[in-house]
């Protein structure tokens, strides 16, 4: 049986501190997205929203509540949380009632508004909560757990922050032509470097943003796409991916990984996995790729990626991105869209805005940042408790 | 009664006194290892386990890697002194309980004392001070001068070894 469904639409928000309410990020990206599939919003029969976690019970039930400002027109909802796999995870819920022949046209929508400075658990005194004790007994960050991914790039590989604030520069130059990116400026090298060490390796300009924005993508099945003459693309694979025991690299928001005192560490990690399922899934392998569009929550976790996703061996990335081979007009661009670097993270929404860029790609629509003769995109992006997501979409 | 001035920041989690250790859990059918503790059911997908031990980890390991926070991190976190003065953070790999354990570094050491593969010591040190005036205390790396670290090997760590069958 076939598992593939079409990608008949696309849109965004653009990303930003825009302090609006997260449902008009959403509904603009909505509409956009129908606009773009040429489809009315009385044709949707399912809403699938990722849900936010810091704008109340509107957050939580997100499909909902877009249908709702969307105007109730007998769509069915359903609400999907990933952390920063959301977007993959709603899509794949879409995909998967429309390959149960349950509905024709699902709308899947991610849309967030974030506060500013680094992402704090909930309130509370929560012991149990292991979100919570991270920062109460250690004062862990975010980026602190991307900063031992980087220094172990540095200390094994031989990686320097010099190379990854060369991710930092491609992608800056990648965005500037993005109308949706919120960061549209070039950055030197020197510049990322100056910026204020974070928690070291990483300097300021290595670590992404969070933003405010939307991302929404209309799926249909394929016989109504033929039915209705849409012009789609083919959406290959949607892997969403849990780790395997014992998961032996240290992941946020944990304080230790699994004893491999009594199973044995699998073949593959978790982040290798999760591409490795959308291959797997879609028949294709790191070869057919044209371009990619990864997770760079700091500039040193996109060179993870390239080896995550098959673009090199381990322990080559940094040699691909001073080749010069990630960028545009390079062997497989990565983030051609300007990537988190320029988005920030709209946590919800991102995993959607990689599949929209990867769209915008494929319909050689992506003006002044197009990867020449794209037609197949994959996604990658992991969240934290043990979700990870990969999209294949293909010409 | 006397009021403590000194209490853990967390219950259970790690002994103190002069050989500090972090506390974890063992199961008793596989032998699986975990830390924070378990005690209600295996994580071991192959392991239909409920019934743990309580076991001390080993008290040494050695870095997987490391890193500091340069600016204070958010609540819940309470900063020690003010102005805030950066720490550095180690993850750590226990050979005998193949488990990678985080943890703030000790006082006085930062990331130019640490590299990956480096030797370390489990340490015991003040996190905060609590409203009533108590010291909260927490684990800590701390790390070993090559020729400490040479010396404590020989001397067989108990916990160790226990986790190592």
């Amino acid at each position: 049986m076939s598992t593939e469904v079409a990608v008949a639409g696309v849109g965004m928000h653009p990303w930003g501190k825009w302090g609006r309410p997260f449902q008009t990020y959403g509904v603009h990206a909505a509409r956009a997205a129908l606009a773009d599939a040429g489809l009315d919003w009385s044709d949707v029969q399912l809403v699938v929203g990722g849900e936010t976690v810091r704008n109340g019970y509107a957050g939580y039930v997100a499909g909902a509540t877009f249908a709702q400002a969307l105007g109730w027109n007998g769509a069915r909802v359903a609400t999907a949380y990933a952390a920063c796999a959301t977007g993959a995870q709603a899509l794949d819920t879409a995909r998967a009632r429309i390959l149960a022949g349950l509905c024709d046209v699902a709308l899947v929508v991610g849309a967030d508004t974030t506060p500013k400075g680094f992402l704090a658990p909930n309130a509370g005194e929560r012991y149990d909560d292991p979100d919570w004790l991270r920062f109460r007994l250690m004062g862990m960050t975010n980026p602190a757990y991307f900063a031992l991914y980087a220094r172990r790039r540095m200390d094994l590989y031989g990686a320097t922050p010099t190379d990854f604030a060369r991710v930092k520069v491609k992608n800056a130059r990648h965005g500037l032509a993005n109308p949706n990116a919120r960061y549209r400026k070039e950055v030197a090298l020197d510049e990322v470097l100056a910026s204020p060490v974070v928690t070291d390796p990483l300097h300021l300009l290595d670590i992404c943003a969070t933003s405010d924005g939307g991302a929404a993508v209309v799926l249909t099945s394929n016989e109504f796409a033929r039915r209705r003459g849409l012009s789609v693309l083919r959406l290959r694979a949607v892997a969403t991916v849990a780790p395997t025991f014992p998961n032996t690299v240290i992941e946020m928001p944990n304080f230790a990984t699994d004893s491999t005192a009594a199973v044995a560490v699998a073949d593959l990690t978790f982040r290798d996995s999760i591409a490795h399922a959308a291959y797997e899934e879609a028949g294709l392998g790191p070869e057919d790729v044209s371009l990619a569009e990864v997770y760079d929550l700091s500039t040193a976790l996109e060179l993870d990626w390239y080896e995550n996703i098959g673009l090199c061996k381990v322990g080559e990335a940094e040699q691909m991105v001073r080749d010069g081979d990630t960028t545009i007009g390079g062997r497989v661009p990565v983030n051609p869209s300007g990537g988190l670097a320029c988005f920030g993270e709209a946590v919800p929404a991102q995993a959607l805005a990689q599949v929209c860029e990867v769209a915008w790609q494929l319909r050689g629509q992506a003006e002044g940042r197009q990867v020449e003769g794209a037609r197949v995109g994959i996604t990658a992006n992991q969240g934290l408790f043990g979700h990870g997501s990969s999209v294949i979409v293909s010409v | 009664m006397a009021t403590a001035t000194t209490s853990p920041a967390i219950e259970g989690w790690f002994t103190t006194g002069e050989r500090p250790a972090l506390v974890g859990t063992r199961c008793a059918a596989c032998r699986t290892v975990f830390f924070p503790r378990e005690a209600a059911f295996c994580r071991n997908p192959g392991c239909t386990g409920e019934t743990f031990d309580e076991v001390e980890l080993s008290r040494q390991g050695r870095v997987w890697s490391y890193t500091d926070a340069r600016y204070q991190p958010p609540p819940p976190y309470i900063p020690r002194v003010e102005p805030y003065e950066p720490f550095a953070l180690a993850a750590v790999e226990l050979e005998a309980e193949g488990l990678v354990v985080l943890g703030q570094v000790a006082d006085g050491y930062g990331v130019d004392d640490l590299t990956v593969g480096a030797q370390v010591e489990l340490v015991v040190e003040p996190l905060y001070t609590d409203d009533e005036g108590v010291s909260r205390t927490i684990w800590r790396w701390r790390p070993l001068a090559p020729a400490a670290a040479a010396a404590e090997g020989t001397a067989s760590d108990t916990a160790a070894g226990e986790g190592n069958r």
